[in-house]
């Protein structure tokens, strides 16, 4: 990934990672991905923080941020936002992403030939802006009854997305980026993130950069998906798209999502849900987590790794068609974890050879 | 939709017709034409919506637009420009201010005949229309930070929920979901949803739910057929609404309502002005004839309606004079004289 150096490997060639299980599926699916990297004998290390989402203090939060600081990759699930609670507990999640200036999500959604869908041949990256817009948690009542929620754009964050979008593009062999915006209606706000990624574009002539309002987008991802290449927008569209975009090549179960700053990389599920009516039952698609789990080891540079697990899980989904019940099929979550290993074990080196 | 508060008229009832820029034009007067040929009795009052400044220096629409729609409560109209990025503001804003249209209503159900990869839609989104992300109010706070503000209210919130669910029980619906992003805009998209909850409780017979914009719209794609009423306030419902339009076929076959507070009613064709095509006799009219017969459903003309959406339906099941944004190669006025014979021989 472009800008962001991974941190050494201190302790004997070991990787420490923090690891935040969340709620929902997050513990379940991140215990499969310990057991994964234990059995391929990958040399990672995990430091667990818990983060109560019933506590209205930010001790929790503060602590994985801080143990992020110190490892500099983070892989987690995610933490329930009870907006039961008064609007003064802000979403953890967030509270993370901002925190460390985790500034890009980054998701790249494929379609899989194993798995049944109505589109086919997506491939879609999809940049997003994670700190500021719609996200930026400033609200205010200023009359009773009348509430405002502020969305912030500025021009250092939106040149910065901008330029990670088209430097990502460029380093992946993308031919075009499409900014994603509303700026006819939010003239001023999506008007300036457009008029950054112009600036931006002009100085990468070899990508083609276009424009398209969020709404025309959706349509068109719904009836014609393949037409897009690279994709760049605001916090809020970034999360419509992702989602449509997922569910497109087979839902959540199945995409892996990064968030990049400058100086700490986090990994989770692309679409960052919680899942708690699946919790516990053994039915949760690993896919996503385990994916996640590759990509980060990619930014450790552990790429033999990355790649030996990646093509485990692939012909899992592709050949045997080993389905959890999100994509149609029957199998538990368990019983894929278990063919993933299997794979690995038959086609990697024998521990013994390294 | 709302009983009329007229009372049963059988003579002529004038409707407000706003053609439109672009194609705008072409697909009223075939609208006209389909209407003349199913003989219903509806005059037609032509007016124009360009903005101008009024005293002051506010914007507005002109004074001859606006009293036709007093009088009338009922108007079509086709679509408008909106240019981007500074400029005067929406055109459709300002109708939407002018008229207090505070809910923004669209029926998504497949159509048979114009296959897309989703079948057995059948959903209405229920957008507020009046504030939410589109207050029009940003200011640069200082060089380089923009802040867009978005508007929650209390009685605005209430009154979309109440004809949300006045809606799903006037039309036989089971469920009201509503579409928030309350664990992010906790203020904001809380008050929303609590007025929702609020108003549930006067609805029993409807079942409520509550879901996550991103979880709509990833379960919307893979499974449309999970989702009812939904509501929701401004910028959700515009995403969400052209989403479903998206899954039926495109703006070009999507009808749009909009309700005010007085009584008054605009429906609408959603699609653009698709100047490149303007004037050409190419354009695809059943956008607004959809909603042109959303609207004789609304004034109680239910047989006019059933009529004009039946011919329309047939027309593009028989597959012989499609637009070509239909899949055909035929001509707009082609395609309307079709369904005219078709009205003419239900008969």
């Amino acid at each position: 990934m472009p800008m962001l150096q991974p941190p050494p490997a201190k302790y004997g060639g070991r990787h420490t990672v923090t690891l935040i299980p969340g709620d929902g599926i997050g513990p379940e699916l991140l215990n499969h991905v310990r057991e994964v990297f234990r059995f391929s004998c990958v040399p990672v290390d995990f430091e667990v923080v818990h983060v109560n989402s019933a506590l209205e203090t930010e001790d929790d939060i503060n602590n994985a941020i801080t143990a992020i600081r110190r490892n500099g990759v983070a892989l987690k699930g995610n933490i329930e936002t009870k907006h039961t609670m008064a609007p003064s507990v802000k979403s953890r999640n967030n509270l993370l992403r901002t925190s460390l200036d985790l500034y890009a999500n980054v998701m790249h959604c494929q379609s899989l030939p194993g798995v049944q869908t109505r589109h086919k041949n997506i491939d879609i990256m999809i940049i997003r802006e994670n700190t500021e817009g719609e996200y930026s948690s400033l609200e205010h009542e200023s009359v009773s009854g009348v509430v405002e929620s502020l969305k912030i754009i500025t021009r250092n964050n939106s040149l910065r997305i901008a330029d990670y979008a088209f430097q990502l593009a460029r380093e992946k062999g993308r031919r075009r980026v499409t900014a994603v915006h509303k700026a006819n209606i939010m003239k001023l706000g999506d008007g300036l993130f457009l008029q950054c990624c112009r600036e931006v574009a002009s100085g990468y002539p070899d990508i083609t950069f276009d424009s398209m309002i969020v709404d025309n987008t959706t349509m068109q991802l719904v009836s014609k998906p393949q037409q897009f290449d690279v994709m760049v927008m605001p916090n809020l569209y970034g999360n419509v798209v992702s989602n449509v975009c997922a569910g497109l090549v087979g839902g959540p179960g199945l995409v892996p999502g990064a968030n990049y700053g400058h100086a700490y990389a986090v990994f989770e599920t692309a679409t960052r849900n919680t899942g708690k009516s699946i919790a516990d039952r053994n039915i949760a698609n690993p896919t996503a987590m385990l994916l996640a789990s590759c990509m980060m080891l990619d930014h450790l540079k552990l790429y033999d790794h990355a790649s030996s697990i990646r093509n485990a899980i692939l012909t899992t989904m592709n050949e045997t068609r080993l389905h959890t019940a999100d994509i149609g099929g029957q199998g538990t979550t368990s019983e894929v974890v278990q063919s993933i290993m299997r794979f690995i074990q038959s086609k990697g080196q024998l521990t013994t050879d390294l | 939709m709302r009983r009329p508060t007229a009372s049963f008229n059988r003579g002529m009832q004038t409707v407000t017709l706003i053609p439109g820029d672009g194609i705008g034009p072409e697909i009223s007067t075939a609208v006209m034409k389909i209407f003349e040929a199913a003989k219903a009795p509806i005059r037609w009052e032509e007016r124009n919506v360009t903005a101008i400044k009024g005293p002051g220096g506010r914007w507005m629409i002109p004074p001859d637009a606006k009293e036709s729609m007093d009088k009338s409560k009922i108007g079509l109209k086709g679509p408008l420009k909106t240019p981007i990025a500074a400029g005067h503001p929406s055109m459709n804003l300002l109708l939407r201010k002018t008229f207090d249209l505070y809910a923004n209503v669209r029926p998504c159900i497949s159509i048979e005949g114009y296959k897309t990869p989703y079948t057995d839609v059948d959903l209405v989104t229920i957008r507020e229309n009046t504030e939410g992300e589109y207050s029009g109010i940003e200011h640069v706070i200082v060089d380089g930070v923009v802040q867009s503000i978005k508007l929650i209210t209390e009685n605005a919130s209430r009154r979309i929920a109440e004809y949300a669910f006045e809606y799903a029980r006037n039309n036989q619906r089971t469920s009201v979901t509503a579409v928030h992003k309350a664990n992010i805009m906790r203020m904001s998209d809380g008050l929303f949803l609590r007025k929702c909850r609020e108003v549930a409780e006067n609805y029993k017979d409807i079942k409520f739910t509550e879901m996550y914009l991103d979880t709509v719209c990833l379960n919307m794609v893979q499974d449309p057929t999970q989702f009812d009423v939904l509501v929701m306030p401004n910028l959700y419902g515009d995403i969400l609404s052209d989403l479903c339009a998206g899954l039926i076929g495109g703006l070009g076959v999507t009808p749009s309502g909009n309700i005010g507070a007085n009584g008054v009613a605009i429906f609408e064709s959603v699609h653009g002005t698709a100047p490149d095509i303007a004037g050409m006799d190419l354009a695809n009219p059943t956008a607004l004839l959809l909603s042109a017969v959303m609207m004789l459903r609304h004034m109680g003309l239910h047989d006019y309606g059933n009529k004009i959406q039946t011919a329309c339906f047939d027309t593009i099941r028989d597959k012989k004079v499609l637009t070509k944004d239909l899949g055909g190669n035929s001509k707009c006025s082609e395609f309307t004289a079709d369904i005219c014979r078709r009205i003419q021989d239900l008969d």
